[in-house]
């Protein structure tokens, strides 16, 4: 019968193809450390400036007063420019600033004088259009998340007007005239150049913003820009969109790619492979992929200033714990090898954290890193963490003590958690460790309400100077949700945002005391690792910068060669 | 029929208010603020916020509104995935590749699989069969996501046959993922046709039909084939809604931008508008798809009927 040959056929052809799929798993690696022939041609420019890249996520807003995620941060730091920039060492730099500000005796007036610089339809950048940006950012029917947390407590009268105590043009910034800005601050802010560089401090044009109304952000074509690129073919929801170079920018000259290409890929093997198709000339690596292309050539590896941390609550909802014993916690503190965490459990470059303030993060003026004043402060010790571990116990008078620790529910959280645990109950007799892996909406819930015995927790930096992590554990701070109070850490942080404001080295010193106490004498929280990222870059990519804060990269001045 | 279109109209629209009632209260028992950065902003600011989206009001007077706002055709606007964008023009511009690689998938899928069910039940207990068995017992199995890690792997990227993943190519981005949906209803189309035509080619009106002297393909087609279809109907029905409506893996593998991956996301951030704009539009699908089956099977066997009465 004719029929069946045609079944037959269509079978076979079925079966051939499960079977041909079934066998294709193992070898990519092959493709992998498949190298593009030319790499010798790197310096000279491509006729075709083109540089095709990925996102993790959409583009939540760019409403520059609403925005809050990395990504929106990411393009902001490409398609518009603040005062100042972080240049290629990540140092603020100005940028819209015609030179350094002027700067009154007390520090707290800054006078900058712009340069001459257009939005993107031609129509000047001026003073003004700061100040509406920031009056914009920090008043409360904004509702802006990063307003008032940038400038509460730094710009004059920020957090009254936050409160709805003053009205917005109350802030302290005045636009002098069109070229000069006047900043007048609550304290001295010594790292406030730094916080210039952060998108929510960047100006907005008013009269566009006014015009487009509640379309204004709400696509491409309602965004108007000053810096490097523009954002063009994003549709306000969807998973693609473009950077393009901008005539209109004052330092057009250095730019040299014309055009960027972004596609959202959310699952970490499907960039990897469009990144070996060549389709995409950069693949974050995560997880399993880290490992796998450890030694690959074009594997390039940045530290990133985020550290994590065991949260060690004293108190869980008001009843104190087995953590209120400071042996106790300093035995956990020093009761696991952060070693072997970083180079089996996350291989993907992160360090043994020893520290809260991360190194290759804040330096002094003579460019000496923060972690040079401190070194190394809580290390692995298992010998000392038993003794300790028995001291406790003796002080609270029990054998056995049961704690639970709360973490994220990705594969990464899970798999460190439970290393964990088995280091832990391997050191420290007695103790018996619960595993709590839930979504992150539910443990900012559990840390709201003090519910949890130990925490991983983790931070990144906001402004580029150590205070970003030191307050955190000050009596009463938001993240600390774990019964932490010393009036000494508490006066060393005062001293260090007030009165040492002027004083860079004794500033430095007394937060470097701060972290000592936090660490040292009180183990307050136990420091985990500091994250490195991975990435494959294809070797024709050249000049992408990373910076710790604000936007995470800048590609002003990336460029393709040899391609 | 008329009669029975519209007792069921009637009925759908009891449904749709109480998922959409049943899944109001139940997000609003979920842990975690819509408000993604509440710890940043003050309590005033928070208060604007939460004003802006009406979260501030008392629940009753909230699930009011969103009824009253629902009837009017209005699912709100998204709270933090894309602030300030309508849930509507979310959906829509998300539905469009989902349904597209649904549509090819599911037909892909059920075509292929009803060949091979029924060339597996003709030629039951040979090599054919055994095959069928095979493929079927393998798109069961195997979930969709290796099937699309592995076209992807190999027709993308070893290959070059068609685009690794990105919805730019028009048809041919939609080739792989349709394939990796299709295996599932494949697999069971061939399994539900398989035992039912061999039920079927058993019984005594197929022996009579034979005695008759109806050929062979008169026999599959005319009389086992249509029997047999409708407990595939059935679990079609509901199957096909599942896969128009999107599948969070195969989008979220082929970077496609779907409502699978968008529904699953929004229910991580506590996006309320959009998990309750995506629920309601599934169910609306799902409603409707249960309403067509029950018209399809009395289109097919003339036996059953909508409703009572004349002969």
């Amino acid at each position: 019968m004719k029929n069946s040959k045609i079944f037959w056929l269509l079978s076979l052809v079925l079966v051939l193809s499960a079977f041909l799929a079934a066998c294709g798993g193992g070898d990519e690696k092959e493709t992998g450390t498949d190298k593009p022939d030319d790499k010798e041609t790197a310096g000279e420019l491509d006729s075709e400036q083109v540089l095709n890249l990925m996102e993790s996520a959409e583009i939540p807003t760019m409403d520059l007063s609403l925005a809050e995620d990395a990504v929106a941060f990411n393009i902001f730091n490409n398609v518009n420019e603040g005062l100042f920039r972080l240049n290629q060492e990540s140092v603020a730099e100005p940028a819209l600033a015609d030179g350094e500000p002027e700067v009154s005796e007390d520090g707290l007036t800054y006078t900058f004088k712009l340069r001459d610089s257009n939005w993107s339809d031609g129509t000047p950048v001026t003073a003004k259009d700061f100040v509406y940006s920031w009056q914009r950012s920090i008043d409360p029917a904004t509702g802006s998340p990063y307003g008032a947390y940038m400038m509460g407590g730094s710009i004059l009268n920020a957090t009254d007007i936050a409160e709805g105590k003053m009205e917005p043009t109350e802030l302290g910034v005045t636009a002098v005239d069109d070229n000069t800005l006047e900043v007048k601050l609550e304290r001295p802010v010594p790292y406030f150049m730094s916080l210039m560089s952060f998108p929510t401090f960047y100006p907005q044009n008013e009269a566009f913003v006014t015009e487009k109304g509640d379309a204004y952000a709400s696509n491409s074509d309602n965004l108007i820009f000053n810096g490097p690129f523009t954002l063009t073919d994003w549709d306000g929801t969807g998973l693609t969109w473009k950077m393009q170079k901008n005539p209109e920018y004052w330092d057009a000259e250095t730019v040299k790619l014309e055009t960027i290409n972004w596609d959202v890929v959310k699952e970490p093997a499907t960039s990897v492979n469009l990144y070996n198709s060549g389709e995409k000339d950069r693949a974050a690596l995560s997880g399993e992929f880290a490992m796998q292309y450890a030694n690959d050539e074009n594997l390039v590896t940045d530290l990133e200033p985020t550290v994590f941390y065991f949260k060690l609550n004293q108190e869980r909802k008001g009843e104190k714990n087995a953590l209120a014993n400071v042996n106790i916690r300093k035995a956990i503190a020093s009761g696991f090898n952060k070693q072997d965490l970083v180079d089996v459990v996350l291989a993907n470059g992160s360090l043994p954290a020893t520290f809260l303030v991360p190194t290759e993060f804040a330096f002094d003026e003579n460019k000496a890193d923060f972690r040079e004043v401190n070194g190394d402060l809580i290390e692995f010790d298992a010998e000392e963490a038993a003794k300790l571990w028995a001291t406790g116990l003796e002080e609270l008078g029990v054998e056995e003590v049961t704690l639970e620790i709360l973490g994220g529910d990705t594969e990464t959280a899970k798999n460190m958690d439970a290393y964990l645990k088995n280091q832990l109950e391997t050191n420290l007799e007695g103790l018996t460790i619960n595993l709590k892996a839930v979504p992150f909406g539910v443990r900012l819930e559990l840390d709201e309400a003090q519910d949890y015995d130990i925490q991983t927790a983790g931070w990144g930096p906001d402004y580029q100077d150590p205070m970003t992590f030191i307050d955190l554990f000050v009596t009463g701070s938001p993240q600390n949700k774990m019964a932490y109070s010393n009036p000494e850490y508490d006066a060393l942080v005062e001293s260090a945002k007030g009165e040492l404001a002027t004083d860079p080295a004794a500033r430095w010193e007394a937060m470097a005391k701060a972290e000592k106490i936090l660490l040292e004498d009180d183990a307050a929280i136990a420091p985990l690792y500091q994250r490195g990222a991975m990435a494959l870059q294809q070797p024709y990519v050249n000049d992408i910068i990373k910076h710790p804060f604000g936007g995470d990269f800048s590609y002003k001045w990336a460029y393709i060669s040899g391609k | 029929m008329a009669k029975y279109i519209g007792k069921r109209l009637i009925y759908m629209f009891l449904t749709l208010a109480l998922i959409a009632t049943f899944t109001f209260f139940l997000i609003k028992i979920l842990p975690g603020s819509p408000v993604a950065s509440a710890d940043k902003l003050s309590p005033e600011q928070r208060a604007v916020v939460e004003a802006r989206y009406g979260l501030d009001k008392p629940l009753p007077v909230q699930y009011f509104d969103y009824m009253f706002g629902l009837v009017q055709g209005d699912l709100g606007i998204s709270i933090n995935q894309f602030k300030g964008a309508e849930v509507t023009d979310v959906i829509l511009s998300r539905m469009g590749p989902s349904a597209q690689i649904g549509f090819q998938g599911m037909l892909l899928g059920t075509v292929l699989g009803i060949l091979l069910g029924m060339v597996a039940a003709l030629r039951q207990n040979t090599w054919v069969d055994y095959t069928s068995t095979f493929i079927a017992i393998v798109g069961i199995s195997i979930p969709s996501f290796v099937f699309a890690s592995l076209l992807q792997y190999w027709f993308g990227l070893k290959w070059g046959l068609f685009p690794v993943a990105l919805w730019k190519d028009g048809f041919m981005s939609s080739v792989l993922p349709s394939v990796a949906l299709a295996m599932f209803p494949l697999a069971t189309a061939a399994r539900f046709i398989r035992t039912e035509m061999i039920e079927v080619l058993g019984s005594d009106y197929i022996t009579l039909a034979k005695a008759k002297g109806a050929s062979g393909s008169e026999i599959a087609f005319k009389h086992a084939f249509r029997n047999a279809l409708i407990p595939l109907i059935t679990v079609l029905g509901p199957m096909a809604v599942a896969i128009l409506t999107g599948s969070l893996v195969v989008e979220q593998i082929f970077a496609i931008p779907g409502i699978g991956e968008q529904f699953v996301k929004s229910i991580i951030v506590s996006d309320f508008s959009i998990i309750m704009g995506t629920t309601i539009f599934f169910s609306v699908f799902l409603i409707v798809v249960i309403l067509l089956v029950d018209i399809l099977y009395g289109v097919i066997d003339p036996r059953i009927r909508l409703s009572g009465g004349k002969n």
